[in-house]
């Protein structure tokens, strides 16, 4: 009964096929295959050229870090959303709610040089990052990526619903992506397209590219 | 929340502040621990969970190391291996880094670098190869070197195992004397 009421809200959802029922599902964590616009643009983009510094602000993925140093790049790894839930940043407000310290987040976390990045991929850590760190964690990201450099996020559509689940996201090709199930992450807030272009206007240029699953693709350039 | 009422307008959290779990707590699996097949207890050092150093660790045979390290671990030629229960703030330079425990450092490894699935590694890789499991937590930058030609690594590595020579740990903290690769920052234990 479970897995019928499922069904209906991926149907409601607008997805084609459930992440659990991966093509790959050779493994014991299954992964589903998507194909992904934006990633196309920033392939586009970084292809041809050798010695990038690029970030990825996702969970460690064996399979991006090989891929883009097998391109001759050089990877910076940061889980920036894991961090963002240690116990040391976090404290309790008056109401019981709790917030994040973001000076102290910072002064550990997304601490690189100026102008240090050519790429970024923060795929839809956006979404799950706390309310408070959000414009905090896009400004800091605006003073380490060189100008030209580009950015790429998912931003979750209403349609999502809350319970998204978060997936840990691995480069398959220059197009698409592997979606794996990651830790339990509550989506905090669906974004529109203006609170995108308000996020980023310290950005020069913003892309959007629409995808089926409720996934809202954006190619930012500093 | 998830009406579709206002389509312009932003949706506030359900929860604005509070997450509906409880804060990510650093667990990693910590698998029974196999040693290779090809290990060889004779050949290999080995320092055990309950020992902690701090200062300068160094030697020319190869490691296996499953205690607490404060300083820096040079063994040049010979390759590191770093066990589940250990746990490294310092600054390795080894042949071979294979890290199954906790390592906060950059690690240099000449010829290769393996995290396993329980690593958690907070630092920068400087290698020439390196295999991730998936599941190992990695916080740093990662650098490719070129190969350099591998007969003379082939050789210096033959002369230093004929003569073997303990590891030296200081009593007190000292700041490396091997000059570590790093990309941001060098990091001081």
């Amino acid at each position: 009964m479970a897995s019928v009421t499922q069904n209906l809200f991926r149907l409601f959802r607008g997805e084609t096929a459930a992440p659990g029922d991966a093509q790959q599902a050779t493994g014991k964590e299954a992964r589903a295959k998507r194909h992904s616009s934006g990633l196309a643009e920033f392939t586009k983009v970084i292809a041809g050229r050798e010695n990038l510094c690029i970030l990825d602000l996702g969970p460690t993925s064996p399979q991006n870090i090989a891929l883009l140093t097998g391109m001759g790049h050089r990877i910076y790894n940061e889980d920036a959303l894991l961090c963002s839930f240690d116990p040391k940043y976090q404290s309790k407000n008056e109401d019981g709610s709790s917030s994040v310290n973001i000076e102290s987040f910072l002064s550990e976390n997304l601490k690189y040089q100026g102008e240090q990045f050519d790429a970024v991929l923060a795929w839809d850590i956006p979404d799950y990052l706390h309310e408070s760190l959000v414009k905090a964690a896009v400004a800091r990201l605006a003073t380490v990526m060189k100008p030209g450099g580009v950015l790429l996020a998912y931003f979750h559509t209403r349609d999502a619903g809350p319970e998204a689940p978060y997936y840990r996201y691995h480069i398959a090709g220059k197009d698409s992506l592997d979606l794996q199930r990651g830790p339990q992450f509550r989506l905090q807030r669906v974004f529109n397209n203006r609170h995108i272009e308000n996020l980023f206007r310290e950005f020069s240029n913003i892309k959007f590219f629409l995808a089926r699953d409720n996934v809202r693709e954006v190619l930012v350039v500093r | 929340m998830w009406k579709s009422g206002k389509p312009e307008e932003r949706t506030a959290p359900a929860q604005p502040t509070v997450p509906s779990f409880e804060p990510k707590k650093e667990i990693r699996p910590m698998e029974p621990f196999k040693q290779p097949d090809n290990f060889r207890a004779a050949d290999v050092a080995n320092i055990g969970k309950s020992v902690i150093i701090k200062g300068e660790l160094s030697g020319s045979e190869d490691l296996f190391l499953d205690g607490e390290v404060e300083g820096s671990i040079d063994l040049a030629d010979h390759n590191l291996t770093i066990g589940p229960h250990g746990r490294i703030r310092a600054n390795v330079h080894a042949k071979d880094v294979v890290i199954h425990g906790k390592v906060d450092g950059n690690v240099y490894g000449t010829d290769r670098v393996e995290l396993k699935r329980s690593a958690v590694l907070t630092g920068d890789i400087s290698t020439q190869r390196i295999v991730i499991e998936d599941g190992a937590y990695f916080k740093g930058a990662i650098d490719i070197k070129k190969e350099s030609k591998p007969a003379a690594s082939t050789v210096a590595t033959s002369v230093v195992k004929e003569t073997p020579k303990a590891f030296a740990a200081a009593a007190s903290f000292e700041p490396s004397a091997t000059p570590q690769v790093s990309f941001a920052e060098e990091k001081k234990y």
